[in-house]
Order: structure tokens, then sequence, then C-alpha cells
């Protein structure tokens, strides 16, 4: 296990509660259809269901046939069909659809839908607005965190974060301040809540008055720590590329629920094989904090002394040879196995990244962290462009540049989006709207053009108005502000110091020593500072809303001593990379203590900008 | 949404209730209250998760044991007043907000955006409710419907939202349901105020509540029924058949985009034209070039460059007068010389047309000699002629041309050029590195031979 790795580290508690809770509240609600049912479930719901429950338990609670929703006209012959899916209106008009279908065909059926984590009302409005309420049931499915390894939970909602932060849509708060509410009722209260951003505010709200509302349970706390933060707090992180083990794996091929499918090209046979990414497998455990570069030698020494092992057996006699083969020959094989996977994945990966110059694009993500050369760096984003090389990194490296240059200038920013829509396409102008309107690529305005607006506006509307509108033109000044963090948190180390990546001295090393992840350089200050004190220009560039509050006037004393103190449970609001958990873990090492993501869901460079395309219907 | 039992009469009956007037504090403190209340009771799930702990016989699983320990045990350390977290101020102050949260950001620098959005609304027909859904109660007052299904959870509240009848309380009713945070039940409300609003009314109050307009421009999209400005242009994405596509995208640019997003839409627009042009000639075409190299998918809905690269490819040397040539699209669309280079660059080296190639580099001086010019590094053409394969006479040519020595030495290493990775090392009088070079080579190739000549020439004066 990944926490023996030193000494005096707190045990984590077993999240493994998690999954049992959620098993026997789904087992509770199908048989609350009794009989044969048809189960169809969301596409994106197949890979947790899978993590929790098989297909044994869903047999044995008379589940007949299994269906992906597909959003088309479906065969089955059942008398009852359940649903097991996300809260969204598309599939609910599908469901209703398909029962309106069933009614004009003379066919009746049972139909149950569950909703997870919750539903909403705009749901079930579809329902009656299609006149299917009350045909069809509904409930709701409260798996709130799926536990993805000993120190990762995750809500897997990626919608989160194009809801909440793109639509303005808080539809997920109440989700995440429940979720922190099954966490606390289960595991204990919490003693400190830390956070920053908007949605972290609500969220502690939501969960502040969830848990006043119901009754309250408190018992010895397995952590008392809690860490809130929104994605947007920190959008350079998950823009960069990802350059240790696991966060790598992630960005090549992509990780899913804990999960990886490595193809042909890694396992050296004609077929892919799915592996389950995490502390129980002995080899990754070891590598996936590591930076690339020392993955290579420490594979290599780890496949020598599998060699060493396997050597033994020759000059054994029967007896040896037996007790070899009882004791450690399923081991050694184990570990050959895994060891032969991450040298072949570790392999592809190089030829990949040679493949797209890799070298030269860490190059200008360098330099634009630390804001050096930047005309190279357009020219080279430019030519990026220009030659329609992956689409994804084009617009990843145009919004690393606005957000580390506070924008770009007006006919920069004019000339990089013609020549963007001119490569990979018109319609991307949708996707120009949804960065601008995040913060995430913008061009510098002229202090002029906002008074013109606000006169024209306020022309409009009536004059109580105005001074909200007002406000919120002045909102369009806001700055990223990096290069001033940045030099203010030290993020960005004095460039010409050699940085010895097998001996990290501090979180940079996450990206080769470049850059210390804004969002977990704001962790470690706060935790340092139990609190926000002396931070008041740096919370002051990230838009405020900072927080830090004690509960109640409880018996902190007596427990400050407990391990639980040196838990922190870290919640990402809107996602998190892994290269953010492995710096947090390094931080833990650091400072004796441990640290618990929860997540909306894992993201990383190209699901934060995916879930922000609108190039396709 | 939660709805008042039938015989629960009285909104109808208590005085409390009987005008909405807000003639003194008191009444609208309750008023406040009651909007507070009717929106706590949309709280669907409220009492949910709790019952997930406790629910100790599912299915007689020993799950329920889980919670019994925790409840347990809970109950047990349970001391007091513990646990009671301060209320934070969580009120939007605009002036702190991040962009991604302002009105501003939704309509950014778009005046006439705001406005198109305003009117798109207008026409989207408003759903009623259809007479029959409602029913004469026995004193004449009507009742909805579903306030006889008894499939709601919340029997205990007494509150419908239909009891919101002032333009006032509806606001009310709004901002106390923006006041909980939860985008459900600030949605919940939206879609009361729709049905009981007209949609001028409620775009004007809207206007000035940030977060709830965010909340209902969000439903109207997932419902399907949104038509801001760009999402209308979106929708082209919708059609397959490229004459309505076509004509849609001419439809849009009559709308009121910024004037940078209006040259995009109207480039669009042509480029489809051209290509739905250049299309249909294609697709008959038997000229030599599409007869060895066969076209492997249509031109259509391709990106400009893509369109540029395929008129490179298929079309090249063509007169500036037709639709299909480079030179055409090139200017139509005022694609950079960088651009152009590069794309032709690739689509000639892929039809080992070097002579094509060569030329795109020829410039002539004064003089008359052609001298070769790039607004593109030539380490850059190198690497596009290498990996289209280019024979090492002409990756060499153009490794010769690179003006960076490192860069040069690099790119002839990599490459193969063995010639100027020789007189590379000869200029720069460095005797070891030919050495070793010279092992990398065959034995009495005219290369070795080379190196070996170079280090049995006395007058070089080696460095090392």
């Amino acid at each position: 296990m990944a926490h023996t790795e030193w000494k005096d580290a707190p045990g984590l508690p077993d999240f493994s509660l998690l999954k049992r809770l959620a098993r026997d509240q789904l087992i509770f609600l199908l048989e609350q259809l009794p009989g044969k049912k048809d189960l169809f479930i969301d596409a994106d719901l197949m890979s947790p269901l899978d993590r929790i429950a098989n297909v044994t338990i869903l047999k044995q609670h008379e589940v007949d046939k299994l269906y992906k929703v597909e959003l088309k006209p479906i065969v089955s012959s059942s008398d009852q069909l359940c649903f097991l899916i996300r809260p969204r209106i598309q599939t609910v008009k599908w469901i209703s659809d398909l029962v309106n279908a069933d009614k004009v065909a003379g066919r009746f059926r049972r139909y149950k839908i569950i909703f997870t984590p919750q539903k909403f009302y705009a749901c079930e409005t579809v329902l009656e607005e299609q006149g299917v309420y009350g045909d069809v049931t509904t409930d709701e499915w409260n798996f709130y965190i799926l536990p993805l390894d000993d120190d990762i939970l995750s809500l897997e909602l990626p919608e989160f974060f194009r809801d909440n932060f793109l639509e303005g849509d808080q539809r997920w708060v109440t989700t995440a301040g429940s979720a922190l509410r099954l966490l606390q009722s289960v595991y204990g209260s919490f003693s400190k809540v830390y956070g920053i951003g908007r949605c972290a505010k609500m969220v502690y709200e939501s969960w502040r008055e969830l848990m006043e509302d119901g009754e309250q349970r408190t018992r010895q706390p397995e952590f008392a720590k809690v860490f809130l933060v929104d994605r947007d707090v920190d959008f350079v992180t998950p823009l960069c590329s990802q350059v240790v083990y696991e966060g790598l794996v992630d960005d090549l091929f992509r990780i899913k629920c804990g999960s990886v499918e490595f193809g042909p090209d890694v396992t050296s046979s004609d077929k892919s094989i799915k592996v389950m990414l995490n502390s129980q497998d002995k080899v990754f455990s070891e590598i996936r904090n590591e930076h690339f570069s020392n993955v290579f030698g420490f594979l290599s020494q780890k496949a020598k002394n599998l060699q060493t092992a396997y050597d033994k057996r020759r000059g054994m006699d029967i007896q040896q040879m037996k007790a070899f083969v009882a004791d450690e020959l399923k081991g050694l094989k184990q570990e050959h196995r895994l060891l032969s996977l991450h040298i072949g994945a570790s392999e592809s990966m190089m030829k990949k990244k040679t493949k797209q110059d890799f070298q030269e694009l860490l190059k200008t993500e360098h330099s634009l962290l630390e804001g050096f050369e930047i005309r190279e760096c357009i020219t080279y984003i430019e030519e990026h462009i220009n030659r329609q090389v992956s689409m994804i990194d084009s617009l990843r490296l145009l919004c690393l540049l606005s957000i580390t240059e506070n924008g770009l200038l007006s006919k920069d920013y004019r000339s990089l989006k013609a020549q963007y829509l001119q490569s990979y396409g018109i319609e991307h102008l949708l996707t120009f709207a949804n960065l601008r309107q995040l913060g995430l690529l913008e061009e510098q305005q002229a202090g002029e053009t906002l008074t013109v607006m606000e006169s024209k506006v306020g022309k409009l509307v009536n004059d109580k108005t105005v001074g909200k509108l007002t406000d919120a033109f002045s909102s369009l000044a806001k700055k990223s502000n990096f290069r001033a963090l940045s030099k203010r948190l030290a993020l960005v180390p004095k460039s010409g110091e050699e940085y010895d990546l097998r001996v990290p001295r501090d979180m940079a090393y996450v990206f080769s020593g470049a850059y210390i992840p804004l969002s977990c350089k704001l962790i470690e200050q706060v935790l340092e500072r139990d609190g926000w004190t002396g931070m008041e220009e740096v919370t002051r560039m990230l838009n405020g809303q900072e927080f830090a509050v004690t509960g109640g006037s409880s018996s902190s004393e007596a427990r400050s001593k407990t391990d639980a103190q040196r838990i922190v449970l870290v919640m990402f609001l809107g996602g998190c990379t892994f290269s953010e958990i492995s710096a947090l873990r390094f931080l833990g090492k650091e400072r004796g203590c441990r640290f618990i993501v929860v997540t909306t869901a894992i993201t990383n460079s190209s699901r934060l900008l995916e879930a922000l395309l609108d190039n396709s219907a | 949404m939660t709805r008042a039992k039938p015989e629960d009469d009285e909104y109808w009956n208590s005085s409390k209730f009987k005008a909405f007037t807000f003639d003194d504090e008191d009444d609208e403190f309750s008023q406040l209250k009651e909007s507070k209340r009717a929106v706590n009771s949309i709280l669907v799930d409220e009492d949910e998760d709790e019952d997930d702990v406790e629910r100790v016989s599912w299915s007689g699983e020993p799950v329920g044991s889980i919670s019994w320990s925790v409840k347990e045990t809970a109950s047990s350390i349970r001391s007091g007043s513990e646990q009671s977290f301060p209320k934070i101020d969580t009120t939007p102050s605009l002036s702190k907000q991040g962009s991604g949260y302002s009105l501003s950001s939704l309509f950014k620098g778009n005046l006439h955006v705001f406005i198109y959005c305003f009117l798109a609304f207008s026409d989207t027909s408003f759903r009623t409710y259809a007479p029959e859904l409602r029913k004469p109660k026995s004193d004449g007052k009507v009742i909805h419907m579903d306030m006889f299904t008894s499939a709601f959870k919340h029997l205990g509240s007494p509150f419908s939202l239909e009891k919101f009848r002032s333009l006032q309380d509806k606001l009310l009713l709004l901002d106390e349901a923006v006041a909980v945070y939860d985008g459900n039940v600030i949605t919940a409300v939206l879609i009361f105020l729709k049905k009981s609003l007209s949609k001028e009314i409620l775009f004007r109050e809207l206007m000035a509540r940030d977060v709830a307009l965010r909340h209902y421009v969000h439903y109207l999209k997932e419902m399907g029924e949104q038509k801001l400005l760009l999402m209308h242009y979106k929708e082209h994405l919708n059609i397959k058949d490229e004459g309505r596509r076509r004509d849609f995208l001419k439809s849009c640019l009559s709308l009121p985009f910024s004037q940078d997003d209006a040259t995009h839409v109207q480039d669009h627009y042509t480029l489809l034209e051209r290509q739905i042009i250049i299309e249909a000639s294609d697709k008959k075409a038997d000229a030599e070039i599409f007869k060895k190299f066969p076209r492997k998918a249509s031109i259509l809905n391709m990106p400009i460059i893509t369109t540029l690269y395929y008129s490179c490819f298929y079309h090249y040397g063509e007169s500036e007068g037709t639709f299909s040539s480079p030179s055409n699209i090139r200017k139509t669309f005022r694609i950079s010389e960088k651009q152009y280079i590069l794309t032709a660059l690739g689509a000639r080296a892929k039809l080992k047309s070097w002579f094509d190639v060569d030329s795109l580099f020829n410039t002539k001086n004064w003089l008359g000699y052609t001298k070769k010019k790039s607004p593109i590094g030539f380490h850059r053409v190198v690497d596009i002629l290498h990996k289209n394969s280019a024979p090492v006479q002409v990756l060499q040519e153009y490794v010769n041309l690179i003006d960076d020595p490192d860069l040069k030495l690099s790119g002839a290493l990599k490459y193969k050029c063995h010639d100027v990775v020789i007189n590379t090392y000869r200029d720069l009088k460095d005797r070891q590195q030919l050495i070793v070079y010279r092992e990398k080579l065959e034995r009495d190739s005219p290369e070795y031979r080379k190196i070996q000549e170079l280090l049995n020439n006395v007058q070089i004066r080696w460095k090392n």
C-alpha cells in the first residue's frame, strides 16, 4: 500500500464502506420493482456501476437484460423497464417518447426511472409535459461518491465543470454538499473548513444547512480538515502537459474510472488489456507519482531484481523448488506481468511523445509559465495551428498564453482566432465564445470600451439595474493575474537553477521543476497558516471568495493529537488532475500528513477543453 | 413541485393570504418567510439521504449494520451544540465575481446579442396549460389537476407555487430560491415563472438577476428552446443536407454578429458554397491525378486549410479564375503567406513534386539569380519534406539552407545528410567528430572516402 511508504503517516479511513452503502441502496431500489425487468444504464454510469456491483448482483435482483442508453428506439420484450440514469432532460425526453410509443402501440409496461445521484425538478417536469407523469415512477439512487483509490474519491460528474462554470447552473451545488455530508456522517465530523471560490462557498453553505436540518451525528472524526477549491481558481495547472507517470498515462491513454485500456502497441500482442490502476498494483503504486524521466530507470532496476529472483531457481533441489513455486512464483509472475505492461506503456508513451516533438511543446509551455520569449511562443503556437496538428493542443496553448499573459493583444487574438478557425473549422466560433466567457481565452480590453458599453446599456435598462450592470461590466476587467500570483507565491523557480527530478525538493517536480501547481500551493499555504491571514493580496488577485471557518466550540484540543488532524480532505469543484494529486501526496510526505482528494471528476487538459467545445451537433 | 393537498384550503380561506398587500413591514416579512418555506419545500430530496443511513433493513442485507454502527457510535459520542458551523456570507458581490458569473460575460461586449436574445424569446411559442387540465372546484376556484395525484413526496407541505400570483410575490420567491444556491430549486421556480408570466416581463426581471438568468438560459438550452445568437448559428450542425446547410448559413449572414464574427460566418457560407461546386465537379472528374490518387472522402464541410490542401493536391496550377484553384482559395479566405506555403508544401511533397516544392521558395533577385527564401524556418521545411519521405538530395539542399548552425547540424545528423555533416565538421575544424562520424558510415562509401581525404589533408589546421 502506498501509505506504508513513510513512517508516521496516519492511516486512511476505509472507503469501501461507501461502495457497500451505494450497492445496498441500489439493491433496495431494484427490489422496489419486483419481478423480472430490463435495465437501461446511462453510458457514463456503466464504469462507476462496475466498481460497486457486478452483473451477478443485478441478476440476483431480477434484472433480466442490460442495455446501454443510446437515445434510440429500443428492442425489449420485458414488461418492466428500469432506467438508471443521470438526471438529464434529453434522456428523460427519450424515455417519455418510449412510453408514449408504447401507449400508441397499446402495449402495457411498468417503467421506473432511477436518477442518480439525485433527481431534478426539470426532469420531472418533462415527464409531466409529455403526459407520462404517473406512468413512470421515479426514484433516487444517492450514489454520491465512488472511491477510486485509497486516497481518491470521485463524484464522477464531469458535467459539473461545464454546468457550473460555463452555464452558471448551480444544480450540482447540493450534490457536492450532500457528498460532504455523506462523508461526515460515515467518517465523522470536520473541525475546520477552508475554501476559495464562489462555488466552494455555496457548497459549504449547502452542506452546513443540510447538517443543521438533519440529525447530528458526531463521532471521533477520521479526518478533521477540509479544503474546498473551485476549478476556476486555477486553470493554469490543468492546462499543462502532465509529466508524472500517472498523469502522463491519463493524458495519453485516458484513465477511466480508475482503469485504463492498453492497446496492442503496449501489450505487444494483438489484443487490448484493461488494467486497474491503483495502489493495489505494486509496480504502478511505486511509479505513479514519479517524474517520467525516472520511470525507465526504475523499471529496468525492477526487471533486474525480478530476473535475480527467478534465477534463484537454478541450483535448487526439489524441495526448495517446491517451496519456491508455492510461495514466490505466483507473486513473481504477477509482478512480471505488471512490469512488462508498464514497460510497454512507457515505451509507447515515449514513441508518441517523440513523434509530436514533445520537447518543443514543453519548452513553449515552460516559457509561457515563466513569461519568457512570448513572441517566440506565439510563433510556435501559430505554426502549430497552421500545420493542423492536434486541435486540442493548439487550443490548450492558446489558453495558457491568454491566462499567463492576462489576455491576448487584440491583434494577436484576432489573427490567432482566424487562423484557428481556418485550420480546424469555422464552427469553433462557438468554442471561442465559451472560452471567452470562462475567461480562458480573452482579448485584452481597452479601458475605454467599458465605459462606452456601460452608457449604452445604461440607457436600455432602468436606474436600479444600472448600478448592478456597471458592477457586472467592471468584472470585464478581471484579470487572471497569473504573473503577479506566480511571483507572490513563488510558483516558478528561478530559471537556470538545476532541478534534480530524482530528489524533488518541492511540488514543482510534477512539472519538471518548472512550476508549482497554484491550487496545491494555496492549500499548502492555508494549512500552514491555519487560514488566509497574510495572504490578502493573493486572495484579492484571485477575486476573493476565500473563507476559513471553525466548527462549534467543540473539544478540538482533545482531538488535535489524533491522526485525524493530519488527514486533510481536499475537494476540487470542477475536477482535479493526477498531477495535482501527485503534488499533494508529495506535500503530505513532506508535512507528515495525508491528503484525501474528493473531486467532481478526474480531469486533464483534454477533458477540460473538450467540455467547452461546441463544434458538433 | 410541491402541491397542496386538495383538501388543503388554507390558502383560500385564511385571511393571512387574502390579499398580497405590502402595507407594512410585517406583511412583507411573513411573505418572505412564506417564500422561503415554499422554496425549501421544493428541496425535493431533503430527507432522502438521511434515509440512506437509516435504512437498516435494505433487503435484509448486512448493510443496515453499517448504518447502525454508524448511528450508534454517533449517538454515544454526541455532545450538545458541537459542530455548529457558522454561516458565511455568500452574497454574490458582483464586483468581486469572476467573469464566469457576470452578465457581462454572457453577452460580453455584444449589446446586440442581448437584444437579439430578448427578441428571440418573444417568438418562442408559449406553453399554456390546456383548459381540460384545469378543473373547477366546488366553489368555482381553479385548482390544478395535479393536486389530485398523490405521487408527491411532501405531503407535509401545504405550499404550492400556484399561490404566488402577484409579480412581487413571484420575484420574492425567485430571490429566495437564488439565496439557497440550489440550482434545482432555482430552475423549479423559473419553470413556474415561465408558465405564469409573459416572457417580456420575465425577461425584464431576469435581466437584473444574473444567477437566475443564467439558469433560465441553460434550462431553455437543454429544452431545445434557446435561440441565443451563436446557438442559432450552431443549428447548422444539425443540418445534414449540404444545400440546406448552405442556405441556412446564408440566412445567418443577416444576424447581428460582432464585426469579427460576421467575417467568419461569411467565410463559412462562402466556403461551403465553393465546396459544393468543387465537390460536384470533382466527383465525376477523370483527370489523371484523380485516377492516380482517388479521393478518400468528400471535401464538404472540411476546414478552410484542408480545402486549400485539397486544392493544392488536385488543382495545383489552375488559374485564379476557377473556384478550385489554390490561388483563388488563398485570396478569398485571406490566407497568410506562411500558412499557404506550409499547406502547399505539404501537398506537393506528398505528391513528390520536388520541382513544385522548389518553386515555392525560389525568388529571383535583381541580377536574375534565384535564391531560396521562406517565411517558415527551413528546419520546419526539412521536417515536412522528411515526413513525406523526400530523397536525401532534396533534403540535403534544404538542410543546407537552415540558418542556425546548431539546427543545421542536428537536422543533417537526423536526416543523414552526410555531406552537410562532413562539411560542417570540416568548417568547425573538428577532427574528432569527423573520426567518430566516419565510424558510422559504410566502409568505402563515397562519404567515407571523403572523410578519409579530409583527414589526410595536411593543409587543414584541426583544432583537435
